[in-house]
């Protein structure tokens, strides 16, 4: 019983951190009908300025964390503003496809990019919070899965609120609902967007530090598992739906941690895609996703 | 998808001492000429510290030859060529060392894959390589005339094992594997076969993949079986995290792993929770033998001041191994050297006193380390 509590919450913990990155995916499809492949490497931007910043804060304090999570969250918010100026909305009246082969290409120089200044050896992430840890029973919880967790929930809710009782939030689902209409009625589709690739990257570097608050190596690489898997979450949910994202963020860390720590932990990944598959099959817009037939 | 370069790969270049048969009548005409011994080694591109470090390792061995005589009363007369951790370089580069630098025998090699492509070649040209630290088994099997001075996998396994078994007395381990590295499979495979046989047993055996960060749910797997200690058979970056979730955990057991661990890094990246884990290696420069302190002050000397580490300490004894095996030849013709070497008999290296086993292979003690106050300290040589 307290090996299945202590599994459990190791899934939620790694489940939160691929809700925040399945979050951004899932918000720039629901505006602009693609994939930003190059999410997963502002997650790793993300874990990188948090290293870097975290070398000017003192450790092991709260207000030194938050500060930290603070200016790599706005950071990353700028770069991805800037990644959707530069790269992408030059390419807003082309097919998506064309986008979608950018936004690879914006990935892979993000990655290398990353290997040329920080080098592709990994790096120790210093500890910005307090470290802790917790015995209840014979459950042990650490003070970072107790952040982990805390950050994820507050962040969702903040994304909740400003989706939903935001002047910005109310745009932002026009723009998803129908772009041409939304322009019609005054709303200014590339703030919008800009907006929601500012928002998105943001979630991605509270992830980025999250998760390497947990898994203290980071490299430029980091990024490219945990964004396939929350790509596979935001899909799983329903991709374009928020409280999907979130949902299936969590579902996809709880089943990879129980398979993990089962005998069959050499197939955790397979696993999780087969489940991806089965879903797909009997729902195929996702767990919380709506059925929309393209209209031509 | 990272695929970072596995340590053991770049640990395995091998040094083959390429010895050049002249023919018969030629070799005695050129009595007083030098004796040619080539090495192949990355000194530059990514496996390039392995690389350095060996090639100085043969070459402070070699001027010592020489301050002494040479062998055989002739001069060493040493050659380097550099296959820049490009594959396919080192099959071109020993080529270039027999046919037309007419070597007697060839070093080289430190990834086996660099071996692999370079023991055809020397095989053919019936000229004797001592690959240095290429730890895959495949390499001395691909002929008579291949032979090595690190130890392989497999035996670091049984070292494991016996020192699991008799020195941290514990009955009940559990394995961890990374299941997409050769050597973590093959180091856990005869763990597990030496340890059950000499009466312990293998409670679970958890697996992970290179590249993996979280083994919280292993880890917790391993807990509610509460063994006395884990073996981590993969590699650094991953053995790292591995001991910092097991502390975090609240699983304050040992935790023992190969030579794969052997990085700055990992105490890099593990921080505390690497203190008082335990990994076996080729060579501790804290080991107290004689022969080491010597080694490492002669290095010292000629280097200023840097360290040999475990790859420097096998270049050296690859040259000596085949230096001992040319004096009792008497000869540098390519079957008589084989023959002397493959006879090698408790020759004293700095890597430990090594016999040459019926697959070439050296049999010598292993040396376990721990991880004590951020530094490795030399615990004890075990033999299987």
């Amino acid at each position: 019983m307290s090996e299945f509590l202590q599994q459990l919450l190791n899934g939620l913990s790694l489940g939160a951190i691929y809700a925040l990155i399945a979050l951004g995916y899932t918000m720039v499809y629901g505006v602009l009908r693609f994939i930003n492949f190059a999410h997963s490497d502002v997650f790793m931007v993300g874990a990188f300025l948090g290293y870097y910043l975290g070398k000017l804060v003192p450790e092991h304090t709260i207000w030194g964390g938050l500060a930290v999570l603070a200016v790599s969250m706005i950071g990353c918010a700028i770069l991805g503003m800037t990644i959707e100026r530069l790269a992408y909305r030059p390419l807003r009246s082309a097919p998506t496809l064309n986008v979608l082969i950018t936004a690879i290409g914006v990935s892979l120089l993000l990655e290398y990019t990353g290997q040329v200044f920080f080098g592709a050896a990994p790096r120790n992430f210093p500890s910005i919070f307090p470290v802790r840890n917790f015995s209840f029973g014979s459950v042990i919880v650490t003070s970072n899965q107790l952040i982990v967790i805390a950050v994820s929930v507050v962040l969702m809710i903040v994304l909740q609120l400003i989706v939903y009782r935001t002047k910005i939030g109310t745009a932002m689902r026009a723009v998803s609902l129908n772009p041409k209409a939304a322009a019609l009625m005054g709303v200014n589709n590339d703030v919008v967007i800009s907006f929601t690739f500012g928002l998105g990257s943001a979630l991605a570097a509270a992830g980025g530090i999250l998760y390497a608050l947990n898994y203290p190596s980071i490299d430029p690489l980091m990024g490219v598992m945990p964004g396939l898997k929350a790509f596979v979450a935001a899909i799983l949910g329903g991709i374009g739906n928020i409280p999907g994202a979130a949902l299936g963020g969590l579902i996809l860390g709880t089943v990879e941690t129980f398979v993990s720590g089962s005998q069959w932990s050499t197939y955790k990944d397979a696993i999780a895609f087969a489940i991806l598959i089965i879903i797909m099959l009997f729902r195929p817009a996702g767990l919380l996703g709506k059925f929309t037939v393209e209209k031509v | 998808m990272r695929r970072h370069l596995p340590p053991a790969v770049a640990r395995s270049l091998t040094r083959c001492a390429l010895f050049f048969l002249p023919l018969a009548p030629l070799a005695a005409a050129d009595a007083s000429a030098p004796i040619k011994i080539g090495q192949y080694a990355s000194l530059t591109g990514k496996e390039a510290s392995f690389g350095q470090a060996s090639h100085r390792g043969v070459a402070l061995a070699v001027d010592e030859l020489n301050a002494h005589g040479g062998i055989l009363g002739r001069e060493v007369e040493f050659l380097v060529e550099d296959i820049q951790s490009k594959p396919g370089e080192s099959a071109t580069a020993v080529k270039k060392l027999i046919a037309r630098d007419e070597v007697v025998a060839v070093l080289g090699g430190n990834a086996s894959t660099n071996s692999l492509e370079a023991a055809p070649v020397c095989q053919a040209a019936h000229v004797p390589m001592i690959a240095i630290s290429s730890t895959n088994p495949k390499v001395t099997a691909m002929g008579s005339y291949i032979f090595r001075a690190c130890f392989i996998d497999s035996f670091q396994g049984a070292v494991l094992a016996k020192f699991s078994h008799d020195t941290l007395h514990a009955k009940r381990v559990a394995l961890l594997t990374s299941v997409s590295a050769p050597y973590s499979v093959g180091l856990s495979r005869v763990f597990r076969e030496r340890f059950t046989a000499a009466g312990g047993e293998i409670v679970a055996e958890q697996k992970y993949t290179e590249g993996d960060k979280d083994f919280r749910a292993q880890l917790t797997a391993v807990k509610a079986l509460a063994p006395d200690a884990i073996a981590a058979t993969g590699y650094y970056t991953e053995a790292a995290l591995i001991c910092r979730q097991a502390r975090d955990l609240g699983l304050d057991i040992p935790i023992i792993g190969g030579d794969g661990w052997e990085a700055p890094q990992l105490i890099y990246l593990g921080g505390a929770a690497v203190e008082g884990t335990y990994y076996s290696t080729h060579y501790s420069a804290e080991s107290p033998a004689p022969e080491v302190q010597l080694f490492i002050k002669k290095f010292r000397a000629r280097y200023d001041g840097e360290t040999p580490d475990a790859v420097a300490a096998l270049g050296y004894d690859a040259m000596m191994l085949l230096a001992d095996a040319i004096t009792r030849a008497g000869t540098t013709a390519g079957p008589k050297l084989r023959d002397a070497l493959a006879g090698t008999k408790n020759f004293s290296g700095v890597t430990g006193r090594t016999t040459i086993d019926t697959d070439r292979n050296p049999s010598k003690p292993a040396i376990i380390v721990t991880v004590k106050d951020g530094h490795t300290q030399f615990v004890g040589a075990v033999a299987p």
